[in-house]
């Protein structure tokens, strides 16, 4: 150690922001496909659903740290939409186990998962378009007593209950600045408000966990910067976030794991800035021999051809 | 032609019995389609239940609660059948079945080997005694009463006792459905008819939802029934398809998914119903016979409901932004 060597920073005198705790507990996790991590929310083994053959998940070992946001993503067709629909109990897997806050869930509908805290938004938004913003709101709350048929003739029993809804759906409205359209038909949204909608209503639900299947799928770019920072927020909150998405800036931007996801396999792990460096990541996104010159004359050659085939074989025999 | 006896005509066809029991049928088939977003092409089945269940155990002597509750009873036994195979799949299901289950009950309460429960293909008439336990309970004297241009009996038939019943009934299903639209139980009905997937998300158990529309508006239907045949009498094939698409009528005259729309649609059905075939009947055309101008009615009706669907999709009292036939 040389005496002109700078001293060492001082430790800033603010708490760590949430990403920097997650990337903290994230940082000694392997990249690998399946790899442990130190608190896990959801763990999968096994995982498979198959349409006509085809296997569409295929997922040996996944599991989705607590608190962190992670992305999925994988290339059309991986199965990430799949597996999304089997997590959250709208399609029923062939095989497999998994567990969601150490209680296994495999088979579980998809209301009951909703209790217990997992809650989703679609692909193609969900806004209950003939129905007021405010009661798309108030219906995402659980546990109401005037959803009861017989309750719900007595208003005295639920007006309380329903007020304080009313109240909390307010406050998250405002959030999601949706305030001043509380009272129009959801169908009037723009499709980047009914984004919006969607995930201030999956928060009424009170969840753990928020699964957020394309969250930018038609979003106008002016909003998108908008819903980052909400889910960011919804991390900053505690809640723990998996999302689909194939806009790869905001994976980058905001996630703070990423799986990526092939044939419906996981075929690499790791944090956003490293995982599109990974060789499988780029075989997967964009073939093998991506980066071969097809002017080459090597590949008229008899040996290069050979080996290309035995590669394809290979690839083949493994499926 | 005689316009007073034409009006009088009409105009007692606004209350009578089988009007309000088609706006009670029709209230029913609200909570199917106008809240919930079910499609049930059976609910003339659910009427044949009620009226049938209300008649035999009434010939059997049960007090008028008891056979009331037997015709609720045997609604719920129905829609509960019908649910369990249909309500986990997409919604058009649920109406092939209804139509076929509909039929089924029909053929079934009208075939010879039931002649000594349901009376057959000629079915129970006042005769055999249903009406006796509910004609008892009239608190008015007998004979008949005039009130203006109107003149019935006080409790035998079709009479005042059975008008003020079927009305008050019709009453309180309005204030009941208008409480129940208005409740976090009719939000989540109304979620699940824009897109049961999304309910779903948000943890209601949506199969539990759709089964207690269905029970509840069959029963609705149930009660209909045995305001539908207590002024004449029970026959199976009264209550056939061409019930159910008249009661799709009146619901979809009236205005789906509002409170006072099936009653709206039922009375301006009837009435209207009765004006042509009168009229037609009076001018007495060579072209055209009396049993061909109640068919020449009938074809009125058909053109009306295609009309509807096409032109005014939410009725008379329905807001147009809110709801229009929208079959996922």
């Amino acid at each position: 150690m040389s005496a002109d060597t700078p001293p060492t920073p001082a430790v800033p005198d603010r708490s760590p922001t949430p990403r920097e705790v997650v990337a903290r507990a994230l940082a000694d996790v392997p990249r690998t496909p399946g790899a442990p991590k130190p608190d896990p929310i959801i763990v999968a083994d096994g995982v498979r659903r198959t349409f006509g053959g085809i296997n569409a998940v295929d997922v040996e070992h996944l599991e989705v740290q607590r608190g962190a946001i992670t992305a999925l993503i994988g290339p059309n067709g991986a199965g990430k939409t799949t597996l999304f629909n089997l997590l959250t109990g709208f399609d029923r897997a062939d095989a497999g186990t998994w567990t969601f806050e150490g209680r296994s869930v495999q088979g579980k509908p998809a209301a009951r998962m909703a209790g217990l805290g997992m809650v989703r938004t679609f692909q193609l938004t969900k806004a209950l378009s003939r129905m007021r913003v405010i009661d798309n709101m108030r219906l995402g709350a659980t546990g109401q007593r005037g959803e009861n048929l017989f309750a719900a003739l007595l208003p005295w029993l639920w007006r309380a209950q329903e007020d304080a809804i009313s109240a909390r759906a307010d406050e998250l409205l405002t959030r999601f600045k949706l305030d001043g359209k509380a009272d129009d038909f959801a169908g009037s949204l723009s499709g980047g408000q009914r984004k919006l909608l969607e995930m201030a209503r999956a928060l009424m639900t009170h969840p753990t966990m928020v699964m957020l299947d394309e969250p930018m799928a038609g979003v106008n770019p002016a909003l998108t910067q908008s819903l980052l920072g909400h889910i960011q927020g919804l991390r900053d909150d505690g809640m723990t976030v998996l999302f689909v998405e194939h806009d790869m800036h905001m994976v980058r931007h905001i996630s703070d794991w990423v799986v990526v996801m092939a044939e419906g396999r996981v075929v690499a792990e790791g944090p956003p800035e490293t995982i599109m460096q990974d060789q499988a990541v780029v075989d997967a996104y964009l073939g093998a021999h991506h980066d071969t010159d097809l002017g080459d004359d090597a590949l008229l050659e008899e040996d290069v051809v050979e080996q290309y085939e035995a590669e394809a074989e290979a690839e083949e025999a493994t499926k | 032609m005689d316009w007073t006896r034409i009006l009088t005509n009409v105009a007692g066809e606004a209350f009578a019995p089988a009007t309000a029991a088609y706006a009670m049928a029709a209230i029913g088939l609200n909570i199917h389609f106008g809240m919930t977003g079910l499609l049930n092409f059976g609910q003339a089945g659910f009427v044949l239940l009620g009226a049938y269940s209300y008649a035999i155990t009434a010939m059997a002597g049960w007090p008028v609660f008891a056979s009331v509750l037997a015709a609720l009873a045997s609604a719920a036994v129905f829609g509960i059948l019908l649910g369990i195979p249909t309500l986990k799949l997409r919604g058009d299901y649920l109406s092939i079945v209804t139509i076929a289950a509909a039929e089924i009950v029909r053929i079934v309460s009208r075939s010879t080997s039931l002649t000594d429960l349901t009376g057959g293909n000629s079915g129970l008439s006042g005769g055999d005694g249903y009406k006796r336990t509910f004609e008892s309970l009239c608190p008015f004297p007998d004979g008949t009463t005039a009130l203006g241009p109107f003149s019935y009996s006080n409790c035998a038939g079709s009479s005042w006792w059975l008008r003020l019943c079927a009305w008050a009934v019709v009453a309180i299903a309005c204030l009941l459905v208008w409480r129940w639209m208005r409740s976090p139980w009719g939000r989540v009905l109304k979620g699940i008819r824009e897109d049961e997937d999304a309910v779903r998300a948000l943890g209601k158990n949506v199969y539990g939802y759709k089964m207690q529309a269905l029970v509840l508006g069959g029963m609705g239907g149930a009660v209909a029934g045995i305001f539908y045949t207590l002024p004449t009498s029970v026959q199976a094939d009264a209550m056939g398809r061409t019930m159910t698409f008249n009661i799709w009528t009146v619901l979809l005259l009236g205005g789906a998914a509002t409170v006072f729309g099936p009653v709206l649609g039922s009375v301006l059905l009837w009435t209207v119903f009765m004006l042509v075939k009168t009229v037609l009947r009076d001018l007495q055309l060579e072209f055209l016979s009396s049993t061909q101008s109640e068919a020449f009615s009938w074809m009125l009706v058909g053109l009306t409901l295609m009309l509807l669907v096409i032109f005014r999709p939410q009725g008379i009292l329905g807001d147009k932004k809110e709801l229009s036939i929208d079959v996922r």
